[in-house]
């Protein structure tokens, strides 16, 4: 657990960058800091390690304050990732990650080997091991610099903006990642972002520090959607926070499953009119998986991989009233295509279906994840 | 070219080519050692720093004859010691090797130093495992540029008396004979190609991390 106890941080000229924070991150979950710049939310992160050191107040790292601790021992304890993931340019990427294992005392081979061990951990195949840090990409990059935070084994991880220097479609890849490996791992991780999205998406508990450094709120991203302490939170968490907030509503349970009629690729139009529910018809390969619309109304011959409308997204199952509602509209027929784990088809829902389960849960005063 | 007259001066020649490359190499490794911790120490002082790159600069304006000349009185040597033009040498390396260490540790990125800080490194093991490594690409460049300027200031060494390859431009001089001069000057040009040419190779095999165009 990291403590923050009544922390300031005021600078020489005055500025205060973080006003009397006073917060606890609980082991094995991830705390977010978030806020506008100017909030003090990487200073507040790099109180922690000492990179900065607070003016006032303390932190306790499982009860022990930090400022009396040996510098150099703190920081071996803490796993830190930062935003261009700062990896040693004369090293490969395994000498890279093996760096902190060194630092703490792990010899030379044991420490290779784990490196070796963590690469493929954070989704990186073992040919990239002996590779430099200029021959990667951003997003490669950025999984070395978590594997290499991660070969101390550290208790606690520090992360300032670590996903936010890569593309939206990498950084969704790296954040689906993140989680995954955390539920392995349960470290206690502090990390600081400006997306409010990512800090709902990622954080077991959400702090959000307004500009001049005093924390506004900090609660669960369902709380903070739910229930804003003041406009300032509502104002951050966005316009959209009643869609956002069926992120955290459950769909399996209050959502009817219909079948959907489907064909092959190569299907005559005429013969996908007979089975066809409308004009729109659910293309599947052999195994199943769904690969799009087609419009019977526009096509005559057999149904061709150009003829497919691809706009619709797929829902999984155990997914989200979110999920679900985009997969019904985004679907071109209206009826949300629903997968399971390995994207075979379920079923279908209607929109108007949809709609009905967001009013019944609503009702029932949400209910779902917690 | 006078061909029988180099055959007679052989053992000379290779004498003074041998004393060349002893008077030419060592200032620049005693250069380096020392340049080390004292372009470090530019490189934290801060507002002086501009201060005291100027002033090892100004070292390298100092005539070199009157270096040769004047350091016999502060070292208390003999006026023909070659420990006189070692020191010297030293002198104008150290002038080219304090900025060039300093500018090698300031290319190192910010990101790579806070990361190094962050995850415990302390101060003496991140200077040897992380910044002079890094450093290594510009330190290597000035290292060239130090090389080859010595084998040509060794040279004037002949002046006062030290035996090297200069001491074949005054004996063409005196004797008005343009074989010595000739020599001279083509063996000065292989050895300074020789030396840039060995510190691009071991430059080359420090920095195998960095990308090659």
């Amino acid at each position: 657990m990291i403590v923050f106890k009544n922390v300031t941080k005021r600078y020489d000229n005055g500025t205060i960058a973080v006003d009397d924070l006073s917060l606890e991150a609980p082991k094995g979950r991830i705390t977010i800091f978030v806020g506008p710049s100017g909030c003090g939310k990487t200073t507040s992160l790099r109180m922690i390690n000492r990179l900065i050191a607070p003016t006032s107040g303390s932190i306790l790292l499982d009860g022990q304050p930090t400022e009396a601790m040996n510098l150099a021992q703190l920081r071996r304890k803490i796993g830190y990732v930062i935003q261009h993931a700062g990896l040693f340019p004369h090293l490969n990427v395994v000498q890279n990650i093996a760096t902190t294992a060194r630092l703490k005392g792990i010899a030379k081979k044991q420490a290779l080997l784990i490196a070796s061990e963590l690469l493929e951990r954070v989704g990186l195949d073992l040919s990239f091991g002996n590779r430099y840090p200029w021959q990667l990409s951003g997003g490669q990059q950025q999984r070395v610099g978590v594997a290499r935070a991660l070969a101390s084994d550290p208790e606690f991880m520090l992360m300032d903006e670590p996903f936010s220097a890569v593309d939206p479609v990498v950084r969704h890849q790296l954040q689906e990642e993140f989680l995954r490996l955390q539920r392995d791992i349960g470290k206690t991780i502090i990390m600081v972002t400006h997306d409010i999205d990512e800090a709902l998406k990622l954080g077991d508990q959400v702090a959000v520090l307004r500009t001049g450094g005093v924390l506004a709120q900090v609660a669960s991203p369902k709380e903070l959607l739910s229930n804003p302490a003041d406009s300032f939170v509502a104002d951050f968490v966005g316009r959209d926070r009643g869609y956002r907030y069926l992120s955290f509503v459950d769909a399996a349970s209050s959502l009817a499953v219909m079948i959907e009629p489907v064909v092959a690729l190569g299907t005559e139009a005429a013969a996908a009119r007979i089975v066809a529910k409308d004009q729109w018809i659910l293309v599947v390969n052999a195994a199943a998986q769904p690969l799009g619309w087609v419009d019977l109304d526009r096509q005559s011959g057999p149904l061709r991989e150009s003829d497919l409308n691809l706009s619709g997204t797929l829902a999984s199952q155990d997914h989200s009233l979110r999920q679900v509602l985009d997969a019904a509209l985004s679907a071109p027929s209206g009826r949300g295509v629903i997968v399971d784990a390995g994207r075979v088809l379920a079923g279908s829902v209607r929109l108007s279906d949809v709609v009905a389960a967001i009013q019944s849960a609503k009702a029932a005063g949400w209910g779902g994840r917690p | 070219m006078n061909f029988d007259w180099l055959a007679g001066e052989v053992d000379d020649i290779g004498n003074f080519f041998a004393w060349h490359v002893a008077l030419s190499v060592i200032p620049v490794l005693v250069a380096l050692v020392l340049a080390v911790p004292i372009g470090w120490l530019v490189k934290q002082s801060g507002f002086l720093r501009p201060a005291l790159l100027g002033t090892v600069g100004l070292l390298y304006t100092i005539p070199s004859l009157a270096l040769f000349v004047l350091l016999p009185l502060v070292l208390g040597t003999q006026i023909l010691d070659p420990l006189n033009v070692v020191v010297a040498l030293t002198v104008y390396t150290l002038a080219l090797l304090v900025r060039t260490v300093c500018d090698g540790l300031e290319a190192v990125s910010s990101d790579v130093l806070q990361a190094a800080n962050a995850m415990g490194y302390r101060r003496i093991a991140r200077f040897f495992r992380v910044e002079l490594p890094l450093a290594v690409p510009v330190i290597g460049a000035g290292l060239r540029v130090a090389v080859v300027s010595n084998v040509s200031i060794v040279s004037i060494a002949a002046l006062i008396g030290t035996p090297q390859l200069g001491s074949l431009f005054t004996e063409g001089l005196e004797l008005h004979f343009l074989t010595p001069i000739f020599t001279g000057i083509i063996l000065c040009v292989a050895l300074a190609v020789l030396l840039d040419s060995l510190v691009l190779i071991i430059t080359r095999q420090l920095t195998g991390w960095q990308p090659r165009t």
